[in-house]
């Protein structure tokens, strides 16, 4: 349930970026806000300098596919805004979330914003966080998403000649060299 | 000592053998074989084997050291953490793609005679782990002398594989590391 703390937030995102929230969200108990994707840094900044919000922790940052399964289903046009909102939930975009702290309140927040799946591209935290660079790193190595100004974008989990995003649906899941998985001896 | 009784004691004393010696031409006070047998015994009853444990196989090779199965049994009670005294690799566990090439490296600093035996599922075939990040068997990158399938294998089945391994060093021939045949099978991975 939305507490004081979450409604204040809420209140400090709207006050300064009414136009950037898309919506607002209890995600078990967790205040989620999905907001437009131009400005996000210039938001995670705000919160992080208000007096009355100081999320100072950047607790992860990662990335979330959703495919594109139908065309019908897809809008970019809106900043995916119909999309959102809708019931069918997103298709065709790379969500990038960010989970925010304040350590002496003990207040958290998630921030949502969508980028289309062919380009994926959004600003680097680094300049607000330090923490966001191996984090931005991560997402780059599986989701192919490229953070402007990252001062070292480059694969830190999988091996460097990786060619794929391994994370992203259109890329499967088992090793394609195996050649003891024959279909007849999996009844396929 | 319990309930051991003098009887019992010197019974165990006459379970235990010496090695058999290889065949050869024997009168008094002499013994004539090829020098090939002799080294071959030699080198297979004091292996040196070099863990290269990750994961859970890892943890069935440490009961097959331990005073239970007791590898040392075998003569190759010596472990060497460096691969430059090490005769034996034994891989066990889930190798990732990334450490492919420090598996590789460990290999190519081994001095020959060298051999390989690949501990598990994972080593032998990437296992349960049919994805993107693990390496689909160790033999892709650096040759293997015997496999121990098993998820994990029982020590048991560890201390058959080694002694399949002691058999290949009992029975190599000398001339074995210099022949065209193994080197070619040396260039098919990439080494030297």
């Amino acid at each position: 349930m939305a507490d004081s703390q979450d409604e204040k937030v809420v209140n400090i995102l709207k006050e300064k970026f009414e136009d950037q929230v898309l919506l607002v969200e209890q995600l078990y108990d967790f205040l989620t806000v999905t907001l437009k994707k131009d400005r996000i840094i210039e938001i995670i900044e705000h919160l992080y300098e208000n007096p009355e919000t100081k999320y100072q922790f950047l607790t992860t940052l990662f990335a979330v596919h959703y495919p594109h399964t139908d065309e019908s289903r897809r809008t970019i046009t809106g900043q995916a805004s119909d999309i959102v909102v809708s019931n069918e939930g997103p298709a065709g975009f790379i969500a990038i979330v960010y989970q925010l702290h304040n350590m002496v309140s003990n207040h958290r927040v998630r921030l949502k914003i969508y980028l289309p799946e062919e380009n994926p591209q959004v600003p680097t935290l680094t300049n607000v966080f330090a923490a966001a660079n191996w984090m931005e790193r991560e997402t780059y190595d599986f989701y192919g998403v490229t953070f402007d100004g990252h001062p070292n974008l480059k694969r830190i989990l999988n091996v460097e000649d990786m060619i794929i995003f391994p994370m992203r649906k259109e890329y499967p899941l088992e090793d394609q060299t195996r050649e003891d998985k024959q279909d007849e001896m999996f009844g396929r | 000592m319990g309930g051991l009784s003098m009887e019992d004691i010197t019974t165990t004393r006459r379970n235990i053998s010496i090695g058999e010696k290889p065949d050869g031409i024997e009168g008094t006070g002499f013994f004539a074989t090829s020098l090939e047998k002799v080294v071959g015994m030699a080198r297979k009853n004091s292996i040196w084997p070099l863990p290269f444990a990750t994961s859970c196989c890892g943890i069935e090779f440490m009961a097959t050291m331990g005073a239970h199965y007791d590898l040392g049994r075998f003569g190759a009670e010596r472990l060497s953490f460096s691969p430059r005294q090490a005769d034996l690799l034994m891989v066990m566990g889930t190798i990732a793609k990334k450490m492919g090439p420090v598996l590789r490296q460990v290999y190519e600093q081994m001095a020959e005679p060298r051999w390989v035996l690949s501990v598990g599922a994972c080593a032998s075939s990437g296992g349960i782990f049919d994805t993107y990040s693990v390496l689909q068997g160790i033999d892709r990158i650096i040759p293997v002398d015997v496999y121990v399938p098993g998820c994990p294998p029982r020590p048991e089945q560890i201390i058959d594989g080694v002694i399949k391994i002691q058999r290949l060093v009992e029975t190599e021939s000398l001339r074995r590391r210099d022949s065209p045949e193994y080197k070619a099978m040396l260039n098919k991975y990439g080494i030297e």
